[in-house]
């Protein structure tokens, strides 16, 4: 009897996985990056390139620091949440645009608007590996020790700006 | 209106499915003529109206009704017709119609050619068959309703997702689930069979061509989807090892496994057990892959938009069916007995070591495929896995068992003599032996998978001729024409899917060998060579479609100086969900494919392309189809259409004794 119990047996422990799978995310894949001091840099800036976009200047903030690119699709997707983020003025959002051609990043901004404090540039996409960009876009929060606190791939929705974002960035805030 | 109709025919249908569900196999457990003839009208009822409700939404689709949310969802006033048609299982609420839909086809069959069954078996499977469809309807109706309207309705849908605009999506997901739903029927005869307590060789008789046709739909299915991921997807791989292939892989491997062992239980009346797990194992199979693609749990090019509640749903349905029949199996499978026994050397031996080995194989998928599943849940990290794994657990597995493929059909039943079959096999094996080892210094490469590959190929086919000859031996005849004439159409049924897998082999072996690809960009008018081709470049041009906008690529292709042909791959831009499509331009051969996909544009009118020599590829599909062919000529042998035949002679009057049921 206790053979032909088996097969039973073995589906149970499979049901009992599938469970708890249908309570996961297969698409969230953790940053090894988050919980770590944020990769320094020091890039020329996008609007004015004899001025330098360092990091180590924002110490003592929580901000925002959004990978982007003028050829990516996801990012025309995402610019409107950007821009209403900005409007409402909780949290600074700084830009990076990322294996970009500056002409064609200025023109991206003029015409869609500019959400960014500033925007630094990294034309080899050499920052992006320091940081685990996958693609763009992608959003990191950075807390006032220079800590990444959070990282979101793809482009931000309203949900997940007003759901983890602003309550991550407030909770940061107020230490 | 119409929408309406078509739901209104889905609730009555779930009625009725109750009614199938319930009263046969209670009628045929308390012995009652009257509640089990119940279950061929409700079975044709059903049949009707989720036609009905199917014909429903087509029609919705034909008219663009945009009040249909499911309707604007996937399809667009500019999609053309036979797309929109397509369309109707090109997501979740309208797939799972075609799953019942089909479902109920199979039933329909079942009414049909089941009058050879006695009574209570009869009622019992269209049962079985009923509580399933009942819980899929039910699925339907509750949280994946197709003709849920949308109001006010959308000026225009939202069209079809560029990647299933394709006539591989017109023919591959009805033959899969063909072949998917196909196995409820043996599932059902296993089931029945088990309430019964009548597992007898008359079970596995009538289980084996309904087991065949399925399986045969589904290796059409699955070669289908394999071909269409070759030229649509645009990076000229035939297999990925993605979760949703391997959802369907894995009741092929568990179907291939069931035909075999159906054949023992048919000729020899062993392996009843066995068999009746193995059918029980490839339905559950089937409703495992459905429940990987439709939760989410999995991520893969196939899965559809997730909702929890559906996956929930799904799971608990999963967790009542299988666990359901696997407790049953549990309880009354003791009692079954063994059948004749074997020895160590024998038809039955390979043939179960076979099986093993295809059950394994289907055991290690399921491990890969659900593995990253596993760790995350134990919060182990994430992790996928891939290819590699696939790779190296399958060619060791899949060796012996087309080594024994060689041997099982020479070997007796009951018990063979290993040096008999030794003597008979030699020079079969001399000859594939030395030509493996040899041919890829003819090729012009050598590599011990490439000599694999060649051997296990042409292991089957010596084999198969060793075995035709041995067979032709035994038969008096005038010429040996009509000495193989008389050889039963089951055994050659036999004989071409086996030389199937040979001609699939050599498919893999040479693509994998030989297969020469180059990224490149190309300037117009500048050449590229590859595999003996010459492909130039003659620049690009703006086409029109239907619903998308085209550059056309436009390459001349030449040998040795001689032209051969002109190929045109595209890249499309599909206007309304802004999403750009990748058209390879292949030139099929029974040699060799060429395969050409536009990359992205560059300045100048320069473009990135991707150049493909692959030989033999088509050879992959081919044996696929040879496969199913042969399953198809089994099924047409003599002896089932004289069982046939005399059902139809007996038929109305012949009222089978009734037997008892549980006891």
């Amino acid at each position: 009897m206790k053979r032909f119990l088996l097969p039973v047996a073995i589906f149970a422990v499979l049901v009992g996985f599938l469970a708890v799978g249908l309570t996961l995310n297969p698409r969230e894949i953790p940053s090894p990056l988050v919980g770590r001091v944020a990769p320094d840099f020091s890039l020329p800036q996008l609007h004015e390139s004899d001025k330098v976009f360092s990091p180590k200047e924002l110490a003592g903030k929580v901000w925002l620091l959004n990978f982007w690119a003028s050829w990516c699709n996801g990012c025309k997707e995402e610019h409107p949440v950007l821009m209403r983020m900005a409007q409402a003025g909780n949290v600074p959002i700084y830009g990076m645009d990322y294996k970009d051609r500056r002409d064609e990043a200025l023109t991206w901004l003029r015409r869609h608007g500019n959400p960014y404090v500033l925007t630094g540039v990294d034309e080899a996409g050499r920052i992006g590996i320091n940081y685990g960009v996958y693609g763009v876009p992608e959003t990191y929060v950075i807390d006032k020790q220079g800590v990444i606190r959070y990282k979101q791939i793809g482009p931000l929705d309203d949900e997940v700006v007003a759901k983890t974002i602003i309550p991550l960035v407030k909770e940061l805030q107020s230490k | 209106m119409i929408p309406e109709v078509g739901h209104f025919a889905l609730i009555l249908a779930l009625c009725v499915a109750l009614v199938q569900g319930v009263f046969p196999i209670y009628g045929a457990a308390a012995g009652s003529p009257v509640l089990m003839s119940m279950a061929k009208p409700a079975a044709r009822a059903q049949f009707l109206l989720v036609l009905i409700a199917f014909c429903c939404l087509g029609y919705a689709f034909a008219e663009k009704d945009f009040s249909v949310l499911y309707v604007a969802a996937n399809a667009n006033s500019k999609l053309p017709l036979h797309y929109r048609l397509a369309a109707i299982w090109g997501a979740h609420e309208g797939s799972l119609l075609l799953w019942t839909f089909i479902l109920t086809l199979w039933m329909m069959a079942v009414t049909l050619f089941s009058k050879h069954l006695p009574e209570a078996m009869r009622a019992r499977i269209l049962g079985v068959m009923g509580l399933v469809s009942l819980g899929f309807l039910l699925f339907m109706l509750t949280v994946s309703n197709p003709f849920e309207r949308l109001i006010p309705a959308a000026p225009d849908g939202r069209d079809l997702n560029p990647l299933l605009q394709d006539p591989g999506m017109v023919m591959h997901p009805p033959m899969l689930y063909m072949g998917y739903v196909g196995f409820s029927v043996a599932f059902a005869f296993a089931i029945a069979a088990l309430l019964g307590g009548n597992l007898d060789a008359a079970w596995a008789r009538w289980s084996r061509p309904w087991t065949t046709v399925a399986w045969c739909f589904l290796t059409v299915g699955i070669a289908l989807g394999s071909g269409w991921a070759y030229y649509e997807l645009g990076w000229g791989g035939w297999w990925f090892w993605d979760p949703v292939e391997n959802a369907s892989f894995m009741p092929w491997l568990a179907g291939t496994a069931l035909m075999h062992s159906l054949a023992v239980t048919d000729k020899r009346g062993g392996f009843k057990v066995w068999t009746v797990l193995l059918a029980i194992m490839a339905f559950s199979l089937s409703l495992l892959g459905t429940f990987l693609v439709r939760s989410g749990v999995l991520t893969s090019v196939h899965a559809f938009a997730t909702d929890p509640k559906r996956g929930l749903f799904i799971l608990v349905f999963l967790a009542i069916v299988i666990g359901g029949s696997l407790l049953l199996y549990a309880w009354r499978a003791p009692r079954v007995g063994l059948g004749g026994g074997f020895d160590l050397v024998s038809r039955e031996s390979m043939l179960l070591a076979n099986n093993v080995l295809l059950v394994v194989a289907m055991g290690s998928v399921l491990l890969g495929t659900l593995y990253p599943l596993f760790l995350d849940a134990l919060g182990l990290g994430k992790i996928s896995v891939g290819p590699p794994y696939f790779d190296t657990v399958f060619v060791p597995l899949m060796t012996p068992a087309i080594f024994l493929m060689g041997i099982g059909p020479l070997a007796q039943w009951k018990r063979a003599s290993l040096p008999a079959l030794a003597m008979q096999l030699r020079w079969a094996f001399g000859v594939s032996v030395g030509t493996a080892l040899l041919l890829p210094f003819v090729l012009g490469k050598w590599t011990p998978l490439l000599s694999l590959g060649l051997l296990l190929s042409l292991w089957i086919v010596t084999t198969t001729v060793a075995h035709i000859r041995e067979r032709v031996s035994h038969l008096v005849g005038n010429s040996l024409l009509s000495c193989l004439a008389a050889l039963p159409r089951a055994y050659w049924g036999m004989v071409l899917a086996h030389c199937g897998i040979a001609v699939f082999i050599i498919g893999v072996t040479m693509v994998k060998g030989f297969e020469v690809e180059q990224d490149l960009r190309m300037n117009v008018g500048e050449t590229a060579t590859i595999g003996g081709y010459t492909f130039r470049f003659d620049g690009a041009q703006e086409v029109k479609g239907p619903n998308y906008i085209a550059a056309r690529g436009i390459f001349n292709v030449t040998k040795e100086g001689r032209e051969v042909t002109m190929m045109y791959p595209e890249k499309r831009l599909y206007a309304v969900q802004n999403q750009a499509m990748t058209e390879a331009a292949i030139d099929s051969g029974l040699l060799r494919d060429l395969y050409v996909s536009l990359g992205e544009p560059l300045e100048d009118g320069a473009w990135s392309v991707r150049l493909y020599h692959k030989p033999f590829i088509d050879w992959i599909w081919g044996g696929c189809l040879i496969m199913a062919l042969g399953g198809l000529l089994a099924v047409s042998d003599r002896r089932y259409r004289l069982a046939w035949r005399r059902e139809r002679a007996e038929a109305p009057e012949a009222l089978q004794p009734l037997e008892k049921g549980a006891a």
